[in-house]
């Protein structure tokens, strides 16, 4: 009788309301050496062009850090890695990569193909198996042919080459998007079209707008990169700030 | 230099100055890889602590179901094309199996970093035996190597369920080969997560005297029916058929097209 009542107490209180449960005992924190910041990017391959989109925004938990903080890099003048998670790691990432591509030139006398750049990675990636980058990486370029190519990763160098790869916090919600519009999936009887540069741009943006409407940590701007054999391109336009 | 030391090149001094004489300056690909490890915790665990808090959630590439059997005219392969991070299914049609040489092929489950990483390592250590030998190297060696890999790094958290697929001397041959460093030779196998579902509808269907046609239909409908039920496989089925004189691919078949022309009838 009396154990009964202990339990009433605690689960009912003092004034006959149910007391909220939860977990009122020691709790183990840890230093983590992660954190989150946020940022969407994009990439799309056209027959002989690719685009490489990323906002701007770089949040942490409530705040913002910054509203101009643009998530693609240039690697070659044919290729781009767009990277999104954690920023440290974002860009001890690129600085690694830049050094590793300075090297293969002043060794080989050439600069490196995107994909042999993306199998680099691969391996760069791969070599911290057991305290990964916390970094999401999709990496936009011509290939050899010249023809578009994109290579999309997990944090750990797992690879493959796409036509179109969204990746960071809201992938998910842009993925499925990409999906119908470049894809054709899910849409029955109608015409495989193939994608011209600039229907793609346009497709970019407007994705992008979506994805600022419902994602907290996307917004701010969008930086696109359009790469050609001419060159890359870099167009810049305005997101949702709030 | 700090970033040189950390960009992961080593300058292959030792050898190449006793037999040279005078100092290098010159950069070789690193010969042995060395892995960056957390300090003072365990490997495995560290991932799944750190995941979860502040909105870090390091989800890698998992999931699938392959399978492989030896019948009378070679070895049918069949493997799904899901990559699955997390509940997130991050790409449909990833590829799952390594064709390492024309006689060899290798399947992947498990880790999808993993499984590519430690199979293109074996289709260099197989391209290197080839060049040194003269001869191409087996399938029993093959995948005693790549389960002599896996023997290095065992309980630090890889995952890794692989199938070598081949023909060499002693005719065509199947091994299973896991993280564990497992490596069993048999007529039939299935791996990954709808592996369960993959062994029913083989096991009912299976005659060592089936025809190529019926071993096709049978590799398929395995894939087929473990991707229906199992969430994390699905996509596409991609089937090869090793051969005496190599491997073919056979055909790739989106899943829901196959599964409505099993059942049909049943929706």
């Amino acid at each position: 009788f009396l154990l009964t009542a202990i339990m009433f107490a605690q689960v009912y209180g003092d004034n006959g309301k149910m007391k909220e449960y939860h977990y009122s005992g020691p709790v183990e924190h840890r230093f983590s050496p992660y954190s989150f910041n946020g940022g969407t990017v994009l990439a799309v391959a056209g027959e002989d062009f690719a685009i490489v989109a990323s906002d701007t925004r770089l949040s942490e938990g409530y705040s913002i850090h910054s509203r101009d903080s643009p998530k693609c890099y240039k690697l070659t003048n044919t290729t781009v890695i767009g990277c999104s998670g954690f920023h440290g790691d974002c860009l001890t990432l690129t600085k690694i990569i830049d050094a590793r591509l300075k090297m293969y030139k002043h060794s080989n006398n050439k600069s490196m193909t995107s994909g042999a750049i993306a199998a680099m990675l691969s391996t760069i990636l791969y070599g911290r198996r057991f305290f990964p980058y916390y970094v999401y990486n999709i990496i936009g370029g011509l290939d050899e042919e010249g023809k578009g190519a994109v290579y999309s990763f997990d944090p750990v160098g797992s690879y493959q080459r796409d036509t179109y790869k969204a990746g960071g916090s809201a992938s998910a919600m842009l993925q499925p998007l990409l999906d119908n519009q470049i894809g054709f999936k899910n849409m029955e009887g109608v015409q495989h079209l193939p994608l011209n540069q600039e229907k793609a741009v346009q497709l970019v943006k407007d994705v992008f707008i979506s994805a600022a409407e419902r994602d907290v940590y996307t917004g701010d701007a969008l930086r696109i990169c359009i790469v050609t054999k001419e060159g890359i391109k870099e167009e810049t336009v305005p997101l949702r700030k709030d | 230099m700090a970033l040189f030391d950390v960009s992961g090149y080593k300058s292959h001094a030792g050898l190449r100055g006793q037999i040279l004489g005078t100092g290098v300056g010159h950069l070789v690909d690193r010969p042995n890889q060395e892995f960056a490890v957390p300090v003072g915790v365990d490997p495995s665990g560290f991932l799944k602590s750190c995941s979860r808090e502040g909105g870090v959630s390091i989800d890698l590439n998992h999931g699938t179901t392959t399978l492989a059997f030896k019948f009378r005219h070679g070895v049918i392969v069949a493997v799904d094309s899901r990559a699955s991070a997390g509940s997130y299914i991050a790409s449909k049609e990833a590829n799952k199996v390594i064709e390492i040489n024309p006689y060899l092929l290798g399947t992947m489950s498990g880790s999808a970093a993993d499984c590519q990483y430690w199979e293109r390592l074996l289709a260099k250590e197989c391209r290197l035996y080839k060049l040194r030998n003269k001869q191409r190297i087996s399938v029993s060696a093959a995948s005693k190597l790549l389960c002599n890999m896996m023997l290095g790094y065992r309980g630090m958290g890889l995952s890794m369920g692989s199938m070598i697929v081949g023909w060499d001397n002693k005719g065509p041959g199947l091994y299973y080969v896991d993280d564990n460093a497992t490596r069993l030779s048999g007529r039939m196998f299935s791996t990954g997560c709808g592996s369960s579902y993959a062994y029913g509808v083989m096991d009912s269907g299976y005659r060592e005297d089936m025809t190529v046609e019926e071993a096709y239909e049978l590799g398929r409908r395995g894939i087929t029916h473990a991707t229906h039920r199992d969430a994390y496989s699905g996509g596409v089925v991609n089937l090869y058929h090793m051969q005496e004189d190599g491997w073919i691919k056979v055909c790739k078949e989106d899943v829901s097209e196959l599964i409505h022309r099993y059942r049909k009838g049943m929706f």
